[in-house]
C-alpha cells in the first residue's frame, strides 16, 4: 500500500531520489548477506554432500561421486521412521486443532475484558525452558506419577504405562503446538466483525450454520497458519521422542541426530535432511501461495 | 446453544489446566528435597534449593554461556533485521517478495534441517565448532523473527511522519534519528526480547553447532542422563517470573506508547 502511495507522488529525479535507489539495497545488504551465507549456502551445499562418498574410515573427507544410493538407502531404511514422524506430527496437529479452536473461540467471543489476559495465559507456560517442561512431563506421566496414580484409583489396570509410549510423544507434541495454534486462530477470529455474526443470526442461521458458513470460512487463514506452524516443528522434533518416547518411538529428528553426531555419516544425513526439507517446504509454499506469509509470523 | 456453550467453556478450562500442569510441577519441584540424584519424584518440602540456587556449578557455567550467546545473537539479529525491515516497508525494492520469502523460510524450515546444513558446512570448511558457530546459527534464526516482527511494526506505522520531517527540511538520516527511531523503539525492544528468549531456549540447532561449548538446554539434556538437580527447577521458575514481569512491562509500555 505504501508503495502505491509513493508512486503517486510524482517526484522529479533529484539527487535525493537517486540516492534512494541504492539506499534500500544498502539497508538489506548486511541481513541478506547473513541469510545467503548461513541459510542458502548451507542448504545448497547439502546437495553435493548428499551425493558424496566418505573417503576414509574417520569420515572426515567427502568425495563427490554422484552416489544416488545415499537417497535410496536412507529412504529404504528410514521410511518407517519418516512415516511415524508424519503420523505423530499429524495426530498432534489434529488434537491441537480440537483443543485450540474452542479455546480461541472462547477467548474471542467470551473473553470480554479479560481477552488479553486469557491470550497471554496461553503463552506464559512457554516462558519456561523447553527441556525443563519435558522433564516435568516425565514426572507427571511417570509410573508412580500423579496422573497414573489417579487413574489407577478409578480402576485403570496395574501395569499400564504412559511414559515411553506413542501416547506420551503425541501428547508432548500436542502440548508444544498449542500456542502456535491458538494465536493465529484467535487473531483471525478477532478480524471477524461481530455485526456479521448478528446479521447471520438475523437471517435465521442456527449456531451450527453460523459457525459452518461464516466463522469457519473466515478463520480458515488462521487455522491454516496454525496447522503449518504446528506440523513442521512437530515432524522434526527431537525432544519429545527422546524424553517421553523411549527407544521404540524414535522420530526422524532423532535419526538425523544419530546419523550426524554419532555415526558421522554426513552424506546420508544430508540426503535425509533434503527429503524432509522437500516435504515441509511443499507445505509452506502451498500455504504462502494461498494465504500469504503474514499469518505465519503471527502479525 | 446453552449446552454447546458450556461444552466450549469446559474444553477451554481443561486446556488451561493442561497448559499449566507441567508449570505447576516445575514450580513445586523447586521446593522438593530429592532422594538421590534425580529430582523427579516428590519427597518433602524444603527451602534449601531456593537458598542455594547457584550450588550447581556446571549449571551456572551453562547459564552464563547461554546468556552471553543470547545477548550477542539478539543484538546482531535486531540490527540486521531492523535494517531489512526498514528497507522492505519504507522503500521500493526490486525483488522484495523474494527477499521476504528468504526471511520467512528459516523459521518455516524444520530446525533439524537447518542444524544439519550448518553442521555440514562447518565440517566441510573446517570451521572449529564452539561459541562462534553457535553465534552464527542463533543469529540466523533470530534474524528471521526479529526482521518479520519489525516489518509488521513498521507496516502499522504511518510513513508520512518521516516524509513530513523531510519536507520540513530534515535530511533522511536526521529524520530517521528524530522520528523513526523513537517510534520503533518499542518494536526493537520486542524483537530483541523475542530473539533473546528463542536463543536461550534453543536445543536442536545448538546440539549440532556447539562443539564443546555447553549451553543451558544442552546441559539440561545431559543432566537427564546424570543428575537432575532441584536447582534446574529453581532456575526455570526464575526464568518464568522474569519473563512474565517483562511481558507485563512491555504490555504497559505498548499501551502508553
Amino acid at each position: 500500500m505504501s508503495a502505491s502511495r509513493r508512486s503517486l507522488r510524482a517526484e522529479p529525479r533529484t539527487a535525493r531520489t537517486r540516492r534512494q535507489d541504492w539506499l534500500p539495497w544498502l539497508l538489506v545488504a548486511p541481513g541478506l548477506t547473513w541469510l545467503v551465507l548461513w541459510f542458502v549456502l548451507p542448504l545448497a551445499q547439502l546437495l553435493p554432500v548428499s551425493l558424496s562418498d566418505t573417503a576414509d574410515r574417520f569420515r572426515m573427507t567427502l568425495v563427490f561421486s554422484g552416489r544416488i544410493a545415499n537417497y535410496t538407502e536412507v529412504i529404504g531404511q528410514y521410511t518407517p521412521v519418516l512415516a511415524r514422524s508424519l503420523v505423530y506430527a499429524g495426530a498432534a496437529t489434529a488434537l491441537a486443532v480440537l483443543i485450540a479452536y474452542p479455546l480461541a473461540w472462547v477467548i474471542r467471543f467470551r473473553g470480554g475484558r479479560w481477552k488479553a489476559v486469557l491470550l497471554a495465559l496461553v503463552v506464559v507456560p512457554f516462558f519456561t525452558p523447553y527441556l525443563v517442561r519435558a522433564i516435568a512431563w516425565t514426572t507427571l506421566l511417570g509410573d508412580d506419577g500423579p496422573l497414573l496414580s489417579a487413574l489407577r484409583a478409578v480402576g485403570l489396570p496395574q501395569g499400564t504405562r504412559l511414559l515411553n509410549t506413542a501416547f506420551a510423544v503425541v501428547g508432548g507434541l500436542t502440548y508444544n503446538a498449542l500456542p502456535f495454534m491458538v494465536l493465529p486462530i484467535t487473531l483471525s477470529l478477532e478480524r471477524i466483525p461481530t455485526e456479521l455474526l448478528d446479521a447471520a443470526r438475523d437471517l435465521q442461521g442456527g449456531p451450527w450454520t453460523v459457525f459452518r458458513r461464516v466463522v469457519l470460512p473466515l478463520s480458515a487463514p488462521g487455522l491454516a497458519a496454525g496447522i503449518v506452524l504446528s506440523l513442521i516443528p512437530a515432524a522434526g522434533d527431537v525432544v519429545n521422542p527422546q524424553f517421553l518416547g523411549g527407544p521404540n518411538n524414535r522420530m526422524i529428528g532423532n535419526v538425523m541426530q544419530s546419523l550426524m553426531l554419532v555415526q558421522r555419516q554426513l552424506p546420508r544425513g544430508a540426503a535425509l535432511a533434503l527429503v524432509l526439507m522437500a516435504l515441509m517446504t511443499a507445505t509452506v509454499v502451498v500455504h504462502v501461495r494461498r494465504h500469504g506469509s503474514s499469518d505465519l509470523t503471527l502479525t | 446453544m446453552r449446552i454447546g456453550n458450556a461444552l466450549l467453556v469446559g474444553v477451554a478450562a481443561l486446556a488451561y489446566g493442561v497448559l499449566f500442569a507441567p508449570i505447576a510441577v516445575i514450580v513445586v519441584f523447586g521446593f522438593n528435597e530429592p532422594v538421590g540424584r534425580f529430582n523427579l519424584i516428590w519427597q518433602r518440602f524444603t527451602l534449601e534449593n531456593w537458598l542455594h540456587p547457584l550450588r550447581d556449578a556446571a549449571l551456572n557455567q551453562a547459564l552464563a554461556n547461554s546468556l552471553a550467546l543470547a545477548l550477542a545473537a539478539s543484538a546482531i539479529a535486531t540490527v540486521l533485521g531492523g535494517l531489512m525491515a526498514l528497507a522492505l516497508s519504507r522503500h521500493r525494492l526490486r525483488g522484495r517478495s523474494w527477499i521476504e520469502m528468504l526471511l520467512v523460510l528459516p523459521l518455516t524450515s524444520p530446525e533439524v534441517v537447518l542444524a544439519t546444513s550448518l553442521l555440514t558446512l562447518f565440517v566441510q570448511t573446517n570451521l572449529p565448532r564452539g561459541f562462534g558457530t553457535l553465534l552464527i546459527a542463533h543469529s540466523l534464526f533470530c534474524l528471521s523473527y526479529a526482521g518479520l516482527t519489525l516489518k509488521a511494526r513498521l507496516a502499522e506505522m504511518d510513513g508520512s511522519l518521516e516524509e513530513a520531517a523531510m519536507d520540513l527540511g530534515a535530511r533522511p538520516l536526521r529524520a530517521f534519528r528524530l522520528v523513526t527511531l523513537p517510534l520503533i523503539a518499542p518494536g526493537l525492544l520486542a524483537a530483541f526480547l523475542l530473539s533473546f528468549s528463542l536463543s536461550l531456549d534453543d536445543y536442536i540447532i545448538s546440539m549440532f553447532t556447539a562443539g564443546e561449548t555447553v549451553t543451558l538446554p544442552l546441559y539440561i539434556a545431559g543432566a537427564f542422563q546424570r543428575e537432575i538437580s532441584p536447582q534446574i527447577h529453581v532456575l526455570a521458575t526464575m526464568v518464568l517470573v522474569v519473563s512474565v514481569a517483562l511481558l507485563g512491562l512491555s504490555v504497559r509500555g505498548g499501551r502508553s506508547a
